[in-house]
């Protein structure tokens, strides 16, 4: 046997074993039960847009990086994240082009002129979708029936329940409906179950901590509730809890430490109702994610947690 | 509370275990033809060699010292004759003078050994400082320094650490299974001397044995209006480091840049008090140590009693080798350091040799950091690594300050649970490196 130098390295000389990989391949795991949800929902067309958007994805990931002379980076799957994430955020009956489009700003927009995963300032995806709302405003207020593929509704296109709070119409809204997705509304934020499903995977899996949907959510039930609207309701619909545990806690563009994430939690939040009972448009959740993330470094060097042993000495 | 509950955050890693030495008895290695005596092998000041070459020399004989303050007389481990004064690059990058001594295989005992007379707190530190004893547990800190606080009568407490938290190493799980009657009699001087009015040993959970052995000799120590206790710690990497330590026995939190003693503590390891003890009844200085030597290219993991200055390719010739060595440590795998080759010889500090073989050495390219914030949770220091990484590599020294980054202690839970695999301890070293210069 010959021998070989001895390596030598800085310690630790130990690794968890964990990859970026590993956690994204854990994100998409957890965005099946949605997924399944919304082919059951909206029929094959919700698969085809999903599969439009996260191909596009992949291709303007890798190529962003080959026209930019970067390594490859497709491997890590966190362009299959956005592209699931962007086609969660659009409705069945998008034209597949204008859902491609999506994906080609989110990651190469968004993303990749940013400096590629983890340097985006905010949420790809929902530059995605904000740019998509802007263009094409009446593709992306067309909201499908669920069930009606298979012909069993009378209407097929109705208002999202969101639209209908406030009108009389809101006397109809069943919150078990809400919770299985029985309602109007983009692909993957109507099954609340299948979303909640995703979110405790990805909570025992460590890949996200609680802390950011939990205090999201509680913070758009007590402020809707002290404003008199139905806040069961309000957490079921809407984009709510897809944005609560996919897009707000989204690595890049959140704050780092559990003092900022709680802050950042309560700020989206507020901005969501706000949007929803005072603005002009139905939902908020993407606008207020998005304020947030733009927010996230204030956030951060404010609440910048106090090292071990700083100030006096506490001697008990 | 609330501030409490988001502020603290518990830090610290989860880390394999892989104590395989852990029953292992200890077994005697035969001292080695040569040892090889590093003047340097405790924090402070390097000693001067007292002999020259062609000296005769004896088991337990004093062979360098210094007046230094901070510093610790190095002593013989074999009898024989001082046959080359080398110069000797040590593992952490700094060259010292070393006596290469050839053994002439009779282990005679130096005049010298014998039972110190102690009575005063005077004689106590002198003793301690004539055993050459330092720091068992890693970090080689002269233990008459730090049994010798300026402020003596605020010290209230002595830790005494067995927690032991790096994987594979079992040398203090040993020295407590062992000598448990050796740890007791040092705990009862230590305490004596210091004016400590209570003890405690803290142990992780994961040694229900140790925990059991030490509580009952714990019961015996019936002092009046002293207290030795035995605290079960939850086994979480770095739940031995100094800090987390005294937090975890006491609920105080050393400040930023200070000592045990800042908060009425005295933190020993386990084997030092027992090494101590041992030093008080016969007078034999620190001239061997346990040692574990595991990893996987070893073919049999187990724990010896090494005279000091033996080279690491006796050590490793004595337990054999299954596998090539891709990396040798000194130390454990999370703050352990990698040498560069076998001819070193072990020093004081050294509690665990470990020969880890191509499978445990698996360099994986780092990638972009994806601010998922493992590092930050990881912490037990409570800092920002990612901050402290792009604060160096935007060369912003102020910045650094303000991050406190002088505060990390390098238990590498950061770089541990990197998913992205970014050398982030490596770059708060080098981080630490401009802040020391810039001073």
């Amino acid at each position: 046997m010959e021998k070989q130098p001895l390596l030598v390295s800085s310690s630790p000389h130990l690794h968890c074993g964990m990859n970026t990989r590993d956690i994204m391949r854990d994100v998409v795991i957890a965005l099946i039960p949605a997924l399944v949800a919304s082919v059951w929902l909206f029929g094959f067309r919700a698969l085809a847009v999903e599969v439009v958007c996260v191909a596009s994805a992949i291709a303007t990931e890798y190529l962003s990086r080959l026209v930019m002379k970067r390594p490859q980076t497709v491997g890590d799957l966190s362009c299959v994240v956005t592209g699931l994430l962007l086609a969660f955020n659009l409705p069945v009956t998008i034209p597949l082009w204008q859902a491609a489009f999506g994906s080609v700003v989110a990651i190469a927009v968004a993303k990749q002129m940013f400096g590629g995963l983890g340097q985006n300032f905010v949420n790809p995806a929902l530059v995605g979708r904000i740019v998509l709302m802007g263009s094409f405003p009446d593709a992306m207020n067309n909201w499908e029936v669920p069930l009606s593929w298979l012909g069993k509704a009378d209407a097929v296109t109705g208002a999202t329940p969101l639209a209908l709070l406030g009108t009389e119409g809101a006397a109809d809204i069943e919150p078990l409906q809400l919770l299985f997705g029985l309602r109007g509304g983009c692909l993957g934020e109507t099954c609340v179950a299948a979303l909640l499903l995703g979110g405790i995977y990805l909570v025992v899996r460590h890949v996200i901590s609680p802390l950011i949907p939990v205090i999201y959510l509680a913070t758009v039930f007590v402020l809707t509730w002290l404003l008199g609207s139905d806040p069961l309701v309000q957490v079921l619909s809407g984009g709510l809890m897809l944005g609560a545990v996919f897009m707000a806690t989204d690595y890049a563009t959140c704050p780092i430490n559990k003092a900022g994430k709680v802050v950042y939690a309560i700020g989206c939040g507020l901005i969501t109702v706000l949007i929803r009972m005072f603005g002009s448009l139905p939902e908020g959740v993407s606008f207020a994610i998005v304020i947030m993330n733009i927010l996230s470094p204030l956030i951060e060097r404010a609440t910048k947690p106090r090292p071990f042993g700083a100030g006096k000495a506490v001697r008990s | 509370m609330f501030s409490t509950l988001i502020h603290k955050s518990r830090g610290g890693v989860h880390v394999p275990h892989r104590k395989h030495t852990a029953e292992c008895e200890t077994v005697v290695m035969p001292a080695p033809e040569k040892v090889l005596i590093a003047m340097s092998q405790h924090l402070g000041a390097p000693c001067i060699p007292l002999v020259k070459v062609g000296d005769t020399v004896e088991v337990g004989q004093m062979v360098g010292s210094s007046e230094v303050p901070v510093s610790a007389p190095i002593h013989s481990s074999v009898s024989g004759t001082v046959t080359a004064l080398k110069e000797l690059l040590l593992p952490a990058g700094r060259t010292t003078l070393a006596l290469e001594i050839t053994s002439d295989g009779e282990n005679r005992v130096h005049s010298s050994v014998k039972p110190p007379i102690v009575n005063t707190q005077e004689e106590f530190i002198e003793a301690v400082r004539a055993s050459g004893l330092v720091g068992l547990g890693g970090a080689g800190f002269p233990a008459h320094i730090k049994l010798n606080p300026k402020d003596r009568d605020t010290i209230d407490t002595l830790v005494i650490n067995a927690a032991e938290c790096e994987p594979y190493i079992t040398t203090d799980y040993r020295e407590c299974m062992e000598n448990s009657w050796d740890i007791v009699s040092g705990v009862q001087t230590v305490m004596e001397f210091l004016g400590a009015s209570r003890v405690v040993i803290a142990v992780e959970r994961n040694k229900p044995a140790a925990i059991a052995e030490l509580s009952r000799i714990a019961a015996s120590v019936t002092v009046p209006g002293r207290t030795v206790t035995v605290k079960a710690l939850p086994a979480r990497y770095p739940q031995g480091a100094e800090k987390v330590l005294v937090a975890a026995c006491t609920g105080r939190r050393i400040p930023v840049g200070g000592l045990p003693a800042d908060v009425g503590c005295v933190v020993m390891n386990v084997t030092s008090v027992s090494v101590l003890s041992r030093y008080l009844k016969t007078g034999m200085p620190l001239v061997s140590r346990r040692v574990t030597v595991d990893g996987s290219a070893v073919e049999k993991p187990q724990n010896l009693q090494v005279a000091l200055g033996t080279p690491i390719k006796d050590i490793l010739a004595f337990v054999g080798l299954k596998k090539p060595v891709r990396k040798l440590l000194f130390g454990g795998p999370m703050m352990g350091l990698a040498l560069m080759n076998d001819e070193l010889p072990l020093l004081k500090q050294n509690n665990a040799i470990l020969a880890l073989a191509e499978e445990d050495v698996t360099e994986i390219p780092a990638s972009t950091c994806i601010r998922c914030g493992r590092c930050v949770d990881a912490c037990p220091m409570q800092l920002l690594p990612t901050s402290i990484t792009k604060a160096y590599y935007a060369g912003n020294t102020d910045e650094l300050k303000r991050l406190s980054t002088m505060n990390c202690m390098e238990c590498g839970c950061c770089s541990f649970s990197c998913p992205a695999h970014r050398p982030i301890l490596q770059t708060i070293r080098m981080a630490k490196d401009i802040l020391r210069a810039t001073k």
